[in-house]
């Protein structure tokens, strides 16, 4: 047996996993059975890109799925594309700009795979208007331990289709699925930026802009106290109305290997933070980008991850509800800035109205915030502590897919449907995250 | 347009190499034993931007086959520009020395049924006066090792063969290149403790063999590094490198 070499994106908690590739989309239910006899389980694997133990198996024995990734059809006309579970959104992309198609919904990478954006129901900018990636998905085939392969869609096994939208990957192994693309008439997206100076103004914007715009996103400086809490920058944005249709193809910047300790520390990030927000200016800022800075400024960098060292990284992303966002986001970034603690990109977004599929999915209405914290025993001891109980006196929630901390009791307030989705799993499939969030 | 033919149209070399071309629109027949693996491989290149596509079910031992499918390939596509041909399989050498047959058995997939293509394709690209054969073979035709030397005399074998071809076709306007692979990290090698540092992805290959292609190289290894790990392991004497466990 070779080494294990799989980890997950934070590398925390670290936990090596052995690796099983699939090849080709008809081994996937004879690999399920192996693994599972000799392992006693398994899970789904795509790219490495959850931040947590979602991506980590119970047995340590993982089913790579990167390699099953060939397209199957691409209905030009329609804007219809079915790929392997394997493929990812960068592939995607790289086959369907040049027809003038795009992402209906991307997160903030373009290495995900779309079986691991549809175990974690992903969203982006536009979750305002198009709400999360399931909503997109026409149907799926799922192969899974205990029945023959079937066809899921809203209209076919719609129970197996909602549980596995979001399911992280313990209801089955998604083959291959059929996603709506967006027609687009350029590459290139309009971006319009406003600085912010408080939370009240980022949601003043929000609500003025939104409406009328694609996209939506704000970075907020995450080391600011006092007088400057809340500040950062809003951006909207949408596909430029005319344009060339080009993939972006730049060379990569590398971090060749994981240095010792975190090079984040609390001198670079408000270093980083303060030129940043100055840098924008008091004016409204007008450009037009590629759609890749725009969508994905941290893949520019290769292995960006290594920069937290080798005790690597928690992202903690929480969504709170409409009415008590202003508040409870003012209260966590006065917790965050008072420890100096953080990352570079802290973000946040508004999110919409417009249901998921998916039985658990992250999204609700409201704001979502999102950042990184260098691992460290301060975080558990301390600040996620105390940030955990702000978010559930507002009634928000944590996003499976980058957590590697919740407790089993919020996890089962935030999430009462996951009983049936317990009840809908694989018994073949598990995961250290399921494992450590379902304990009663 | 680029016309293509690719004999083990499913080994994830030449789906790598498939796939650049089939960016740019290549219009491709594709030979494979599974029938299965082929249609999924056929239709990946149709989604990902190839003109058209053909296939062929063969089993590259099966010599009296190759003739029809070669054909069949010339009418359908009008003309060929690129033929690679990348089928193969990896012996189990323990198992080789155990058995003259399978030892047989393998010299025939990865020596015999690529001369007797090379052969027939030969014939053909000598009377269509322009295009390129490439060919993978391997390093580990360079020199017969104790690990792995039933493949490694097939592609020596192979080697040999091409450079005398090549010599031959040069003269009617025709390329051969002969793409000696490392290390590759694919379902045929799989399973084995290979070192790090060496392995690269097929999509690695699949450039160099592109590059290759457009640049009428004669000889290539890749990564290039293996020239250089070649040449050393090549001027080892015979009474070092018996003693040897490579």
């Amino acid at each position: 047996m070779t080494k294990p070499e799989l980890a997950s994106w934070g590398r925390y908690p670290y936990s090596p996993q052995h690796k099983h590739n699939v090849n080709w989309r008809d081994d996937i239910a004879s690999t399920i059975e192996l693994v599972t006899a000799e392992y006693q389980g398994t899970l789904p694997f795509g790219n490495g890109r959850s931040y947590g133990d979602s991506c980590l198996a119970a047995s340590n024995h993982l089913i790579a799925l990167r390699q099953l990734n060939k397209f199957i059809a691409f209905d030009k006309k329609n804007g219809l594309i079915t790929a392997e579970s394997g493929v990812t959104l960068e592939e995607i992309l790289s086959v369907t700009i040049p027809q003038g198609w795009f992402l209906p919904v991307t997160p903030g990478t373009k290495f995900v795979t779309l079986g691991g954006a549809i175990a974690n129901d992903v969203h982006g900018k536009n979750h305002h208007i198009r709400g999360t990636f399931g909503c997109h998905i026409k149907r799926f085939e799922l192969v899974r331990s205990d029945i023959p392969p079937i066809i899921c869609s809203p209209h076919e096994n719609g129970e197996l289709f909602s549980a596995t939208i979001g399911g992280l990957g313990i209801t089955g192994i998604v083959t291959w699925a059929e996603l709506q693309l967006i027609p687009i008439e350029s590459s290139f997206i309009t971006e319009t930026s406003f600085r912010f100076n408080s939370l009240e103004e980022f949601i003043n914007l929000s609500e003025t802009h939104d409406k009328h715009h694609e996209y939506s996103v704000a970075w907020v400086d995450c080391c600011a106290k006092g007088k400057s809490l809340g500040r950062g920058i809003f951006m909207v944005g949408d596909h430029c109305k005319s344009g060339d249709l080009i993939v972006s193809n730049k060379n990569k910047l590398n971090v060749p290997f994981t240095p010792p300790i975190s090079t984040v520390n609390q001198f670079s990030l408000k270093a980083f933070n303060t030129l940043y927000f100055n840098k924008h200016g008091k004016n409204t800022k007008y450009r037009v980008v590629s759609y890749d800075p725009f969508f994905y400024p941290l893949d520019s960098i290769n292995n960006w991850n290594r920069i937290y060292g080798t005790k690597g990284f928690q992202q903690y992303q929480c969504v709170i509800p409409e009415n008590n966002a202003a508040a409870a986001i003012t209260d966590l970034l006065k917790e965050i800035a008072s420890t100096g603690l953080g990352s570079f990109l802290a973000v946040l977004k508004r999110c919409g109205h417009m249901a998921s599929p998916g039985m658990i999915s992250f999204p609700l209405p409201g704001i979502s915030l999102a950042l990184d914290f260098a691992q460290s025993s301060v975080l558990e001891e301390n600040l996620f502590t105390k940030m955990d109980s702000i978010v559930r006196a507002a009634r928000g929630r944590l996003y499976p897919a980058k957590d590697a901390h919740m407790q089993a009791a919020d996890f089962q307030l935030y999430y009462p449907q996951w009983k049936a989705l317990n009840a809908l799993k694989d018994p073949s499939l598990n995961s250290q995250f399921w494992n450590r969030v379902t304990v009663v | 347009m680029k016309k293509i033919l690719i004999i083990g149209a499913t080994s994830a070399m030449a789906i790598a190499y498939a796939r650049i071309k089939a960016k740019e629109n290549a219009s491709f027949y594709l030979v494979a034993r599974d029938a299965v693996k082929l249609q999924q491989t056929a239709d990946d290149l149709g989604a990902r931007g190839a003109s058209s596509v053909y296939t062929a079910v063969l089993d590259a031992t099966d010599i009296t086959s190759h003739q029809a499918v070669i054909d069949d390939c010339f009418n359908k596509l009008g003309a060929v520009e690129v033929a690679l041909i990348a089928h193969g399989t990896l012996p189990d050498q323990k198992a080789c020395q155990d058995s003259v047959s399978l030892s047989l058995k393998e010299f025939a997939n990865n020596g015999i049924s690529t001369i007797a293509l090379l052969t027939e394709l030969g014939n053909k690209f000598e009377q269509q006066h322009f295009g390129t054969i490439a060919v993978i073979s391997s390093v580990a035709g360079d020199r017969g090792r104790q690990s792995n030397y039933l493949y490694g005399s097939a592609k020596a074998a192979v080697s040999t063969f091409c450079e005398g071809l090549r010599a031959r076709l040069y003269k009617a306007g025709v390329h051969l290149v002969d793409i000696k692979p490392g290390f590759v990290a694919t379902p045929m090698t799989q399973g084995l403790n290979l070192p790090k540092a060496l392995l690269v992805t097929p999509e690695t290959i699949a450039k160099y063999i592109d590059n290759a292609i457009r640049k009428k190289k004669d000889v290539i290894y890749a990564p290039w590094v293996w020239f250089w790990i070649m040449q050393i392991i090549k001027n080892i004497p015979n009474f070092l490198f018996k003693r040897s466990s490579l």
